[in-house]
């Protein structure tokens, strides 16, 4: 199918919205009526037709508008953008991989040309042709990685790895839920998840890594996570939290509905072949409550799991404050009754809301 | 989440190949060149990496890994070079007396346990006789990024000195060849001393030399983190033992030749693997009940995992006694 991008913020007066196509492909995150920490890893080789899952790199309605938000944070802030000296290889690695996997899923909006290096690249959702020499940086406008990342969603840690460890060495942040590249550099796979609760203490960093570790080229494997985003802000990070933090008080009864929004970031896993290293891409998918309560049995899911999840979880993912008023709303989505197993909405199959 | 949960294949993905050229290079190594079966370019991959080759041997699926050794930019050909062990389980030597080119084979997507540290200044490699296949394929990677490196390479005689005259032809100033026979030695503590701080060390070859060098290094005060190593075990003979399979309801005899993974795999029970040499960690297994005695051969688990009793790794590994495990 055509995709018709939007046109619309993630900012300011926040005209981001999702078409009826997106509210049914969003990538719900809770497969039961509640939560926890799991190493919940599957293979990422493609998905139902139309789903979020299905390509590698999943394009939808709002490319156009999300690379424009990207080049306005990298404007103010270029730092949100680093790759250390030994990390090029992977820059061109991370190139290839997502050029041959757009223009083989999406032949209609890009293109890849190669003779020998000579590569030719068309991106024509972004009004893009350009030609240069693959493995030769002088002949791309940016380095490899911030090139091909300034065109596609999510953001992306390149993780050097040595000594049966995984290094944060490179990366484009610019839609994260707030945490800093800028801090994190450098840093390896315990030191970077350090503030997160309760998952130490359940082995889940010890057996992630391993598994990451052992991701091998061909196998791509990918899981979800998410956190709550009052107004639909993609950067919201450390370095900009004077800005959308205070955004968090302007929650009424009234606005909640729209102003709320489910962020699930749909991480993936590929190991890169020159390089040895592994990339990480986060894609970030917001849906405000109200256009998430037009699935019945979302509505009654994500009540049971916002009321029910620990205190330690709802404060580290910024939303403990905000809660009673989130079950208030919710709660007139909920009528009590069983919901079917698994995260699709099953529509045709789940009662509407019985009040 | 199980959007479209879908099982990983144990081993990993495979590709399906043509041997497109058989070369004996000397009285016990041979090189095989393989070439996609569809005609298209393999995956792109990075020096020390290893594929796993299929070797169907009448009823008997053999899966050996080697160290690709060609030049990681060349997407036309894979090629790997075996030494025939005449006292070994059989894979080596089957590569050598029955494939011939034009043989449709299987092997992995390449797995890198070896690789290059780009942080380094300098990369240093001893190479111990067939130890050499996974420098030549670094050194053809570094050589495309002006990488600084220089080869130490100790071979028994001239006569098995594998790629020496390729390597002392195109390297000179880089490659530096060492005989058994004529009593020479690579000078290591000579060489571990004094090289500019960065500088990475990588060793491959025979146990005897990969200790050897781990040793000197540490002595000479060089942090371990900058000391590479890869040495494949294989699984060694040894008494027979029986083995119950809980989850799959089997009791399995594990023969005097056969690994335990093998004899698992045998039973029709699917349990994960990679690089079938012990280093890789994929198939770590859990034991239920041990009566008897382990013998742990791995590089994966460490001493107190060892001594626990609850671990093991069947791809080199075996049991005198009677054995359950979670599989």
């Amino acid at each position: 199918m055509t995709i018709q991008f939007n046109d619309e913020t993630f900012r300011d007066d926040y005209s981001f919205y999702n078409s009826d196509w997106a509210i049914k492909r969003f990538p719900f995150p809770f497969h039961e009526d509640s939560y926890m920490y799991a190493v919940n890893m599957e293979q990422h080789r493609g998905g139902p037709e139309g789903s979020v899952y299905e390509k590698r790199f999943d394009v939808d309605e709002h490319y156009v508008s999300e690379m424009r938000d990207r080049a306005m944070v990298l404007a103010d802030d270029p730092l949100r953008c680093q790759s250390l000296p030994h990390m090029t290889l992977a820059g061109w690695d991370l190139l290839e991989l997502i050029m041959v996997s757009k223009s083989e899923d999406y032949p209609d909006l890009f293109e890849l040309h190669r003779d020998g290096n000579q590569w030719r690249w068309v991106n024509k959702p972004l009004g893009i042709d350009d030609t240069f020499t693959f493995l030769d940086e002088t002949t791309l406008p940016y380095g490899p990685m911030e090139y091909i990342t300034r065109q596609t969603q999510g953001d992306f840690c390149v993780l050097d790895q040595r000594d049966d460890m995984l290094w944060m060495d490179a990366g484009m942040v610019t839609t994260q839920a707030d945490w800093s590249l800028d801090f994190d550099i450098g840093m390896n796979f315990f030191e970077w998840h350090a503030p997160v609760p309760l998952a130490h203490e359940k082995g889940i960093f010890k057996r992630a890594l391993k598994f990451l570790l052992n991701i091998q080229q061909g196998a791509p494997a990918r899981r979800l996570n998410w956190t709550m985003t009052v107004n639909p802000l993609l950067d919201t990070s450390p370095e900009n939290y004077h800005i959308w933090g205070i955004q968090k008080t302007t929650l009424t009864p009234e606005n909640i509905g729209s102003k709320q929004h489910l962020r699930v970031e749909l991480q993936t896993f590929f190991r890169l072949p020159r390089s040895n290293a592994l990339v990480f891409p986060i894609r970030c998918y917001l849906c405000s409550f109200q256009d998430l309560m037009t699935m019945p049995k979302w509505g009654r899911r994500l009540h049971r799991v916002v009321r029910d999840l620990p205190v330690e979880l709802a404060t580290y993912k910024g939303f403990i404050d905000n809660r009673p008023m989130m079950l208030d709303y919710l709660s007139q989505f909920d009528d009590g009754l069983p919901t079917s197993p698994g995260v699709w909405p099953d529509q045709e199959t789940e009662p509407p809301l019985q009040k | 989440m199980s959007a479209a949960p879908q099982k990983a294949k144990p081993g990993g993905q495979q590709i399906p190949v043509v041997v497109s050229a058989v070369v004996p290079l000397n009285d016990l190594v041979t090189r095989f060149e393989f070439q996609c079966r569809d005609g298209g370019a393999f995956p792109p991959f990075s020096g020390g990496a290893h594929t796993v080759v299929e070797m169907k041997d009448g009823d008997l699926t053999r899966l050996n890994p080697y160290s690709l050794m060609s030049d990681p930019a060349d997407s036309s050909t894979y090629a790997i070079s075996v030494r025939r062990e005449d006292g070994g389980r059989g894979g080596s030597l089957f590569m050598h007396q029955r494939v011939k080119q034009g043989d449709e084979m299987m092997i992995s997507y390449p797995v890198n346990l070896f690789s290059l540290d780009l942080r380094a200044k300098k990369h240093i490699f001893f190479a111990g006789g067939i130890g050499i296949t996974p420098f030549m394929a670094m050194i053809a990677q570094l050589e495309r990024s002006n990488g600084n490196w220089e080869l130490h390479y100790a071979c028994r005689t001239e006569s098995l000195g594998t790629y020496v005259d390729v390597l002392s032809y195109k390297y000179p100033n880089k490659v530096h060849i060492y005989y058994d026979d004529q009593n020479q030695a690579i000078p290591l503590e000579d060489l571990l001393d004094g090289q500019p701080l960065g500088t990475n060390a990588y060793v491959c070859g025979p146990k005897g030399m990969i200790d050897w060098v781990h040793a000197a290094a540490s002595a000479a005060g060089w942090p371990d983190a900058q000391v590479h190593s890869e040495e494949f075990l294989k699984p060694e003979p040894g008494r027979e033992f029986e083995v119950r399979l809980c989850k799959s309801g089997k009791t399995i005899t594990v023969g005097e030749n056969e690994s335990l993974l093998e004899a698992i795999e045998r039973a029709g029970v699917e349990a994960p693997f990679l690089c079938r040499g012990g280093a890789c960690g994929q198939c770590e297994t859990d034991v239920v009940k041990a009566d008897g005695e382990f013998v742990h051969r791995d590089h994966w688990l460490d001493d107190d995992q060892h001594a626990s009793g609850e671990k093991i790794m069947p791809c080199v590994s075996r049991f005198l006694g009677t054995l359950e495990l979670d599989r």
